[in-house]
This record gives C-alpha cells, structure tokens and sequence, in this order.
C-alpha cells in the first residue's frame, strides 16, 4: 500500500519520492495534485504531483518542511508507507484537453518560485515533449535551495535561475528576470506561474500590462479535496470558487490574492503549536 | 383490528424512557449521549407492541424492516432471531436505531401514537443490533457467487445497502470510496456523540465486507478512473453510484470569505473524518469563543452541538420558528438540553470583520411568517428595519448541500438535472444503460435511511437488468 520505493532529500527541507500508486499514476495529468496522509492520527495535505511513471504504477511528489505535517512525511523512509494517497484530484492544465498538434510552436513562459518548481517540471515535460518552446524561470532563497535543476533544464529551452542573495543567477526575484525577459523582447503566448502565494500575486502585477495570459495553481488550505469541505474557496472575478474541485488553475488576473493570502493564515496558530509539541517530542 | 383491551393497556402505559448522559456532563465530552436499552427495558417496552395485522410502520419505513416481527421476538427474549429477521431487510440497525427520524416514519405511523406514545422502534431496533454485534453478529443466507461484477460508487449509506442486497444476491461487488475510510456521511458527518465510529459504523461496515463486498478507498471515480473504465477496462457490468451531496451550499452574503467563516462540511469533517476532537488527531480545528450556526437541519444541530464540546458558547440562528425546524426532534431537545441557544425567525444579511479579516458579527434581519410556500411550509418574509449584531468569532453555515458534479460531468451519457441530481427511475435507472444512481446524488441532501431504501430498490433493479 502506497510503498515509498524511492527518497532523495533535494535540500535539507525538501524531499522527492516515489511512491507506488498504480490507478493514480495510470490517470494523474500536469496540473493536477493528490493528498497524503502519513499516518493513522495525520491530517489530509494536498500536494502537487510532480511526475508520474505509469508503467512502474509510481508517482513522485516532493514535500518541503514547513510544519509538524510535513516533518513527518519527510520522515518517512524508502521502503515505508503511506498510510493513504489518493488522486489525481481537480483539472488538469488547460493545456492537455488541447490536441498535441496545436501546441507545437507556442511559446511557454513558466515562473516557479521554490517547492514550485515540483509543479512546473511535469507542464514543462508535457509542452516540451510536445513541440512547444518553454522557458523557465526559478526562482529560490539561495542556490542550494535550487531544486530539480538538471531535470528541468532537460524539459525546456531555457532555464533561468534567480537567487535573493545571488548565490547563482539572476541576483533577486523572479519578477525582475520576467520584467528582464520582456525587455529583452521574448515574446510568450502563455504564462504560468506556481509558487508561493506573495510570488503569484507579483507575477500577476508584473505581467498584467503585457497581456500574456497567465495561469496560477493556487495551494490553498483543503480537507478532503473533492468538493465538500469548502475550505478552499477564493475569490476569482467575483465569485467564489473551490480551488480543489474548480482548480487547482485560475487565470491570475481575475484571483483576489489578497483573500487568498489571509484564508491561508486560519489554521496558523494551531499548526504553530502542532509543530512546537511535535518537536518536543523528538528530541 | 387489535383486542380493545389491549389496545387501552398499551395506550396507557407510556414508552420505557431511555437512559442518556447527563447533559451537562456529555456538554463537555464526546461520549455517547443515549445509552440504549437494556434486556429488561427492551422486553418491557417491547411487550407494548400490538403487533397489528396491518402494520403501518412497516409501510412507513424506506426499506421496509418487518418491525412487529422482529419486535416479537424481542418480546420472546429471542433477542438473535430479531437480529436476523432485521439484517433481511437493513444491512445497518445499530445505524440507523440512531440516526432515522422514526417519528416521521415507523415510530409516525403506529397506532399507539395516536392517543398515547408510539412504541420505540428506533431504540428496539438498536438494542437488537448492539446485542447482536456484542455476540458477533448473525449470519446472513447469500446465493452462490455468480462471478458478475458490479460497482458502487461511493461507501454511503446507499452504496452500502445496495452492495450489501447484490452481495446476497451472489454478485461480485466492489465499493469504491474517495475518503481514507468507508461510510460517507457516517463517517464524516454525524459526530461521534451520536454515532460512534470505533463501536458501531466500522463494525456495521465490516458486517458488510463479510458478505464478500470489497471497499477499495482513495478512489476518485471520474479522476483516478471513470465509470466507462469500469466498464471496458475493468469489466463491470453494471454501476450503482450514490456518491452522496457532499458540496457545500453558502448564503452568498457579504462576509463569507472571512477568516471564521466555515461550512458545517468543513467543521463537521474536521471533528468526525480528521477525529480534530481527539488531541492525539494532527488535524485543527477553529475553536471560536462564541459561535453562530445558521440552519436549522441535523447538520445544523450536530455542528452546533460538536462546537460546545469543544468549549464555545453557541447560538443557532434560523429563519423560521422552532415548529419548521427540520431536524430530528431528539436532536433538538438534546441540543436545548445541552445549552444551545436558539434564536428562531431570524436570518443573516451579512458577516462582519476586523481590520484583519476576522469575523467579529453576524448581522442578522428579525423575520415573520406569511403564507405558505411550494414546501407547504409557512415562508419567512423580514421584517424592515429590524436588523441587529451577534457578536461572534465564527460562523458556521449549515444549509444543506448539493451532489458533486464530478461523475455526472466525466460519463458521457449521464443526465442530471438543474441542482445538479442526477436523474434516475424509481428504480434507480438513468439514462446510460448500466448505470443506476440512488440516494442523495439523485434526491439531494436527505436521510440516511432513504438512501438505504433507494440502494435496495437500485439493487433490485441491477440484478434485474443483469439476470439472464
């Protein structure tokens, strides 16, 4: 049952793995994501998918440590199981319902910021495989925090890194590199940007004026994922939306980030002493 | 008809009360609050039964429980054979002993009701369940295998039943279920006060497996795999899906986005499914100092009564009065009971904040009642300038729900109607051949035991449809 049959640590807080889920992996598209839980008492966390192998029946997700949730999962060890993975939940990009011929030629422009760029590699994979031209540009704190580079670089024309203390690339954030770019005079029919809530909410300010189209996956808090719990909802041109059945992709312009940024914050409180016992408790 | 005597004696003597938790001791736990009968308790208060030769509560109830009968044999202390004349008809009596509203159905319809109190079939029936289970259950004749399969889509109260008469039948079933464990509303939305999930759910459940029905969670059918996959890939030769009305509905006032603001789903799944209640669960859940729930159904009751538990004063605004109150009347004694606050005819117009996106109010509008509408129920109309604040730190929104549109949007073929039901038959059939549909997911939000009964008929009709 939902064996680990692969672990690789990225950075000290991120971690890759394999995990063997054959009817996910048979069905999972880019854009969509999945929910674990770790163990018996574990909550229910939605992550992306970020590679899918369907002839081995595995797919791969990556979890960075941010909470007492998330240290357990990065806990668990090759060879160890979840005790529940289930998906491919909400839509897949709006991309893949597109006949393949119809993308070759057309100009990607993807802007992934940290544990983003888990999201990015299989769109990326999927346009490229497919003809389209696609740039990347990544986002991260410093240049060991990087993650996935060689497997990106290998799905894309160009990968741009930025680094905030300017550890490798680009030195500041990825609005700057995309603003550059622009100026540069690339051309791009279609932009995606996944990463941090703040780094969408900036990307959207940064590409509004040039009209590029451009499509958010929104991490917001969610339950069970399929529908009922509503803890997901935002706001996008008006109305309200459940990210998790409706999304996980919106067009950015029409999202109330700042919403979205505020109903991330409910549960804080209660995750920040869940993380708080939960190292007590292993040391 | 009934001997006259006996029917004056039984009007008379008044039903065996049952014994419950002290309702400011269980205010602050999330033990059982009813107790049940005891062997004495259940033999004296089934000696009340006049075991009519019509019986009408047998007509009034959805899967139709051949009630005198096994109230009989409760009388003769045959407490195992009242277990096996029930599991002919219900795959779930200590489930549904709770959770039915009997006094709209059996416990509604039966004679001594008229001058005196019905006999307590809801808490007959659950006494036999919970005897028989502490015995280790009764067997249950099943026809041979006959190697057909069929798939249930989703591990409710309708798939269960409709699972469980298929498996008798001989067929091979399979429930697949999207949450991490089996039950649908069971599960994640009646609270564990009312119906335990460790002691009676999961062992009704596994009543159900043992008839050779195979419960595959994590399964997102219309996403991991699509009904017409069933079909070809998997070689399923009917479907029933009674994937419930699991999505939430909101008022659509100004507010509803704020931090504090959660559907009864949400609450609800939190505490039940995630076990938030229990500081052993990873799972949080939003404590607020004092809580509005707006609705006035049983989920309404049970968000209200799971929100006390956990320390907050509540207070349940609903529009009409206390007479249109769509919960079960047990419930909403328990709820008074508990210290619940009602404030009845009143309705939010919008939900306040702070300067940090906080609810802080709930800014409601006094209501009367006019005519009666389409329902037959008396319509509330506001009553101008009448509106006022409640202060509160959350909102719970508890106004019913509407089926997913997952399968009905990913099977070709699958008609549903403007709510978003899928339309079936009596039977259960809609307009894909193979494809049968029960419960919520075609009647909207309703009852436990209706589902029951429609995954019975859908039963019935798939055997048909697949009998050579």
């Amino acid at each position: 049952m939902y064996k680990i049959t692969r672990k690789a640590m990225l950075t000290p807080t991120i971690c890759l793995m394999d995990v063997e889920a054959p009817r996910l992996a048979a069905s999972a598209q880019p854009g969509q994501f999945l929910i674990v839980r770790a163990r018996e008492e574990g909550e229910r966390i939605p992550l992306t998918i970020c590679d899918y192998d369907r002839k081995q029946g595995t797919v791969t997700i990556v979890t960075q440590i941010v909470g007492a949730s998330s240290r357990l999962i990065c806990a668990l060890e090759e060879g160890d199981c979840f005790t529940d993975v289930v998906g491919p939940l909400g839509c897949p990009s709006d991309f893949v319902e597109l006949p393949d011929g119809a993308l070759k030629g057309s100009r990607y422009l993807f802007v992934a910021g940290g544990l983003g760029t888990a999201p990015v590699y299989p769109q990326a994979k999927y346009l490229h495989e497919r003809g389209a031209y696609v740039d990347v540009v990544v986002g991260a704190k410093t240049a060991d925090l990087l993650i996935l580079r060689e497997e990106m670089s290998a799905v894309c024309d160009n990968l741009y890194v930025c680094t905030d203390d300017g550890s490798e690339g680009h030195h500041g954030l990825v609005t700057e590199k995309v603003k550059l770019l622009l100026a540069e005079g690339q051309h791009y029919d279609q932009a995606v940007a996944i990463g941090p809530m703040i780094m969408m909410k900036f990307v959207a300010l940064t590409l509004r004026e040039s009209g590029i189209p451009l499509t958010v996956s929104l991490n917001t808090l969610m339950v069970d994922g399929t529908g009922m719990c509503g803890c997901c909802r935002i706001t996008v041109g008006g109305k309200v939306r459940f990210a998790c059945v409706e999304g996980p992709e919106f067009d950015a312009y029409q999202v109330d980030f700042d919403e979205a940024l505020r109903r991330q914050t409910i549960y804080r409180p209660q995750e920040q002493e869940a993380d708080h016992k939960c190292k007590i408790g292993r040391n | 008809m009934q001997n006259r005597e006996e029917l004056k004696m039984a009007e008379k003597t008044g039903r065996v009360p049952v014994r419950e938790q002290d309702p400011k001791v269980r205010a602050g736990n999330f033990e059982e609050v009813c107790y049940g009968y005891n062997e004495e308790e259940a033999l004296l208060e089934a000696s009340r039964c006049l075991n009519c030769r019509n019986p009408r509560c047998v007509q009034h109830c959805p899967v139709g429980i051949r009630i005198p009968e096994f109230i009989a044999q409760v009388r003769a202390g045959a407490f195992q054979e009242a277990a096996r004349v029930i599991a002919r008809d219900s795959s779930l009596p200590a489930v549904c002993g709770r959770v039915c509203p009997q006094e709209t159905q059996c416990e509604g319809s039966c004679i001594l009701g008229v001058k005196g109190e019905p006999v307590a079939i809801g808490k007959l029936e659950r006494f036999v369940a919970d005897w028989s289970r502490a015995q280790g259950g009764v067997p249950v004749e099943k026809a041979p295998a006959n190697g057909i399969k069929v798939a249930i889509v989703g591990s409710g109260p309708s798939g269960l039943a409709c699972a469980s008469d298929l498996a008798k039948l001989g067929y091979d079933v399979t429930i697949f279920e999207v949450l991490h464990k089996p039950g649908g509303v069971l599960q994640y939305g009646i609270p564990e006060f009312r119906l335990p999930k460790q002691r009676v759910v999961e062992p009704e459940i596994d009543s159900v497996r043992a008839l050779g029905v195979k419960i595959e969670t994590n399964v997102v059918v219309g996403r991991t795999i699509t009904i017409d996959e069933l079909f070809d890939r998997e070689g399923f030769k009917a479907v029933f899906v009674g994937s419930g009305a699991g999505l939430p509905r909101f008022m659509g006032i100004p507010g509803e986005s704020l931090n504090g603001v959660f559907s009864a789903n949400e609450f609800l799944t939190r505490s039940n499914l995630m076990r938030a209640f229990d500081p052993s669960s990873d799972t949080p859940i939003f404590v607020g100092k004092r809580v509005a729930v707006v609705g006035g159904g049983n989920v309404a009751m049970d968000a209200a009564r799971t929100a006390l538990r956990l320390g907050s004063q509540v207070t349940i605004v609903y529009r009409r009065t206390e007479k249109e109150l769509p919960a079960r009347a047990e419930e909403v004694h328990h709820a008074l009971e508990e210290g619940i606050v009602f404030r009845m005819l009143t309705n939010p117009v919008e939900i306040l904040g702070d300067e940090k996106g906080w609810v802080n109010a709930l800014r409601c509008i006094q209501m009367e009642l006019g005519e009666p509408d389409a329902s037959g129920r008396r319509s509330p109309i506001p009553i101008k300038d009448s509106e006022f604040e409640i202060p509160v730190d959350a909102v719970i929104m508890a106004l019913g729900t509407s089926p997913n549109p997952l399968i009905a949007k990913t099977t070709k073929g699958l008609e549903t109607e403007r709510h978003g039901c899928i339309v079936a038959d009596e039977s259960g059939a809609t307009s894909r051949p193979g494809v049968f549909a029960g419960g919520d997911a075609v009647t909207g939000a309703a009852t436990v035991i209706l589902a029951m009964g429609a995954g019975r008929r859908a039963a019935a009709a798939i055997d048909a449809y697949l009998r050579p």
